[in-house]
């Protein structure tokens, strides 16, 4: 009777889950539907599901009238550059809260966090007008900047998080083996937080990538990512629900497909099969 | 060479003085052990040396150049760490090559070396795994082969073998034993394992609260301990303390009398005439007493007997047959009596000497 009752329960349990991760991905999936039809099958009502003319119609309209491919690229070297930068400062920062700590390491990583939880909004004006007297408003390089300081504190937290599971003695197992500070984080460090850098970095680009604040208020079309691009279809063409779901559906893909393969690094797992 | 000469070393955390002061000399080829109870400083001095540790105060020489304040890296040394501390993504080839690569040796070099350190520890056939497919023993093995490929000055273990089984920490103790013979190294051993440092030192440095009680050779601190706490912390079974009136007839506030060298009395008749020849003015009918409990560890049996000086512990035969219950007598041999001061240093030396 136990056993019976507990396979119903597990039934039940694995039923309300997949309910549940339907519904959350029902908007993408209706999304990602929308982009197909024509502009008429998307107004239709009651709604088509799956039965209706499917066509790359929309895909190409947008690729030929905002150049998706550009805004594409531009995203891409944005959140890739903000977030290789970002850990170039970062793992510097961490390997020094967790292998060499001062007296104030916990107030100087809650000071980190703590310029996170400034709205944006108050550093706008003076970004931007450093922006604009440094001719940095639509380039890559000063939105690589801005978008590598908003996230270095979530870098370095993740960092060291990750680099405090890391034995101790084996970081001073290299010191006495006459590993310098430099090798000490190239050889020993960096190999064996490989998951936990991964997954970072992952986080890293995904933020980048859909970081939208920044994005739209600095760049005009140069330095444009996807962000600029879906807004440039939402307002003035709102009506057209299936190119906008083309727009969306190809902003996102990239980053869909990236996570999709990086799953398993997302998810940590080095046995330490150095200690006990 | 290597030799290791620690100056008035201190070190302090913050307000807590771990270690006050601390001089110490050890010549080339030695094999010290340091001992004492966890928290003792006996980690937190090796670290010293190690360099893993800032020294607050003194000078560490190494063959005569103060490297107090020198990177662990550039001080010569070798370490085993108790967690063995491997780089789990090196084969066993890598961890132990790991030192002579950063030492910028020629490839050919290395090479040699690895199997030749490999060949000494048996880890020819395992060269090529990682740590985390071997076996303990086998770990323990790669560290001190990651040790010896690097011919330091001196070896610094900290207690590498309390992670082992009981057959093999034995095993593995031969092993340093013959190690250090081979190497003509000099070598500081940490272990809170009196055993270990009495079977392996030269020379035991027994720490207590950052300050070296006693130093000496393994059986100087088991016969003529100078203080309580070095008689409690040699030897075992521990010595048994009397205090009392039975220890202010002689002079001392307390007496120690170590567990092999109370006798039996059915065996005392016998042996009191020979082997025991000035008998006891204390206890001239022996100290009659209750037997509490009974360990057997098949060469020998422990005794542990309820008396009139309370609670005692006395080595017998093996095969004693005598059970929970019976009356016996004790019979202490008075030449091997420890009387120690109201402050626990010993008498004996300053009435000997």
């Amino acid at each position: 009777m136990a056993r019976r009752g507990s396979v119903i329960k597990k039934v039940g349990l694995s039923g309300v889950a997949w309910a549940i991760g339907f519904l959350l991905f029902f908007p993408i999936l209706w999304t990602i539907l929308t982009s197909f039809k024509s502009e008429l099958d998307a107004f239709s009502y009651p709604p088509k599901f799956l039965v209706f003319d499917w066509t790359w119609e929309n895909y190409e309209v947008i690729q030929q009238r905002s150049d998706y491919i550009g805004f594409a690229v531009n995203s891409l070297i944005l959140s890739l550059g903000s977030s290789l930068l970002a850990l170039l400062f970062a793992v510097p920062a961490a390997w020094a809260f967790a292998f060499a700590p001062g007296r104030r390491r916990k107030d100087t990583l809650m000071w980190i966090l703590s310029t996170k939880m400034m709205p944006p909004v108050g550093a706008l004006i003076p970004i931007y007008l450093i922006f604009r007297d440094t001719h940095m408003l639509d380039t890559r390089t000063g939105l690589i900047l801005v978008l590598m300081l908003m996230n270095l504190p979530i870098l370095v937290w993740m960092l060291y998080s990750y680099f405090k599971e890391i034995p101790e003695e084996i970081v001073e197992a290299s010191r006495l083996d006459g590993a310098g500070l430099w090798q000490e984080i190239i050889f020993v460090l960096l190999p064996m937080a490989v998951p936990g850098i991964a997954s970072t970095l992952l986080l890293n680009i995904i933020l980048a990538w859909n970081e939208a604040f920044w994005t739209l208020n600095l760049t005009t079309t140069e330095a444009a990512p996807l962000t600029a691009f879906i807004a440039s279809y939402s307002s003035p063409e709102g009506l057209f629900w299936a190119k906008l779901s083309a727009a969306s559906t190809a902003a996102i893909a990239p980053i869909l497909i990236l996570g999709w393969f990086a799953q398993k690094q997302l998810v940590r797992g080095l046995t330490f099969g150095a200690v006990k | 060479m290597g030799r290791v000469t620690l100056q008035n070393l201190a070190k302090q955390f913050g307000d807590v003085v771990v270690i006050p002061d601390a001089s110490l000399d050890i010549p080339h080829g030695e094999f010290v052990a340091f001992v004492g109870p966890s928290g003792c400083g006996k980690s937190t001095l090796l670290r010293l040396i190690a360099g893993l540790e800032d020294a607050s105060g003194g000078k560490i020489l190494i063959d005569g150049v103060d490297m107090a304040h020198t990177p662990p890296a550039r001080r010569g040394l070798a370490m085993v760490f108790q967690s063995y501390a491997l780089y789990p993504h090196m084969s066993v080839r890598g961890n132990i090559a790991f030192g002579l690569r950063m030492a910028r040796m020629p490839p050919d070099q290395i090479a040699a070396r690895v199997e030749g350190a490999a060949k000494m520890l048996n880890l020819t056939d395992y060269l090529e795994r990682k740590p985390r497919h071997l076996s303990g023993g086998q770990r323990q093995r790669v560290a001190i082969g990651r040790a010896i490929v690097r011919e330091p000055k001196c070896f610094l273990f900290d207690e590498p073998l309390s992670n082992l089984d009981a057959a093999l920490r034995v095993q593995m103790r031969l092993e340093l034993m013959q190690l250090h013979q081979s190497l003509d190294a000099t070598m500081i051993y940490v272990t809170h394992d009196q055993i270990e440092a009495m079977t392996m030192a030269d020379r035991i440095v027994v720490l207590n609260h950052g300050r070296i009680e006693q130093q000496g050779a393994p059986l100087e601190l088991y016969h003529r301990p100078q203080s309580l706490f070095v008689a409690g912390f040699i030897g075992s079974p521990r010595m048994n303390f009397i205090t009392g009136a039975a220890a202010a007839k002689c002079g001392a506030t307390t007496l120690g009398i170590r567990p092999e060298h109370i006798l039996l009395e059915p065996l005392a008749a016998a042996a009191t005439a020979t082997a025991m020849p000035q008998s006891p003015p204390i206890w001239p009918e022996g100290i009659a007493g209750k037997i509490a409990l009974v360990e057997h560890s098949g060469a020998d049996s422990y005794l542990h007997v309820d008396s009139e000086m309370g609670r005692l512990v006395v080595r017998c035969d093996g095969d004693y047959q005598g059970g929970v219950g019976r009356p016996v007598s004790l019979w202490p041999h008075s030449a091997k009596l420890h009387k120690f001061d109201q402050h626990g240093m010993s008498m004996n030396h300053a009435t000997q000497g």
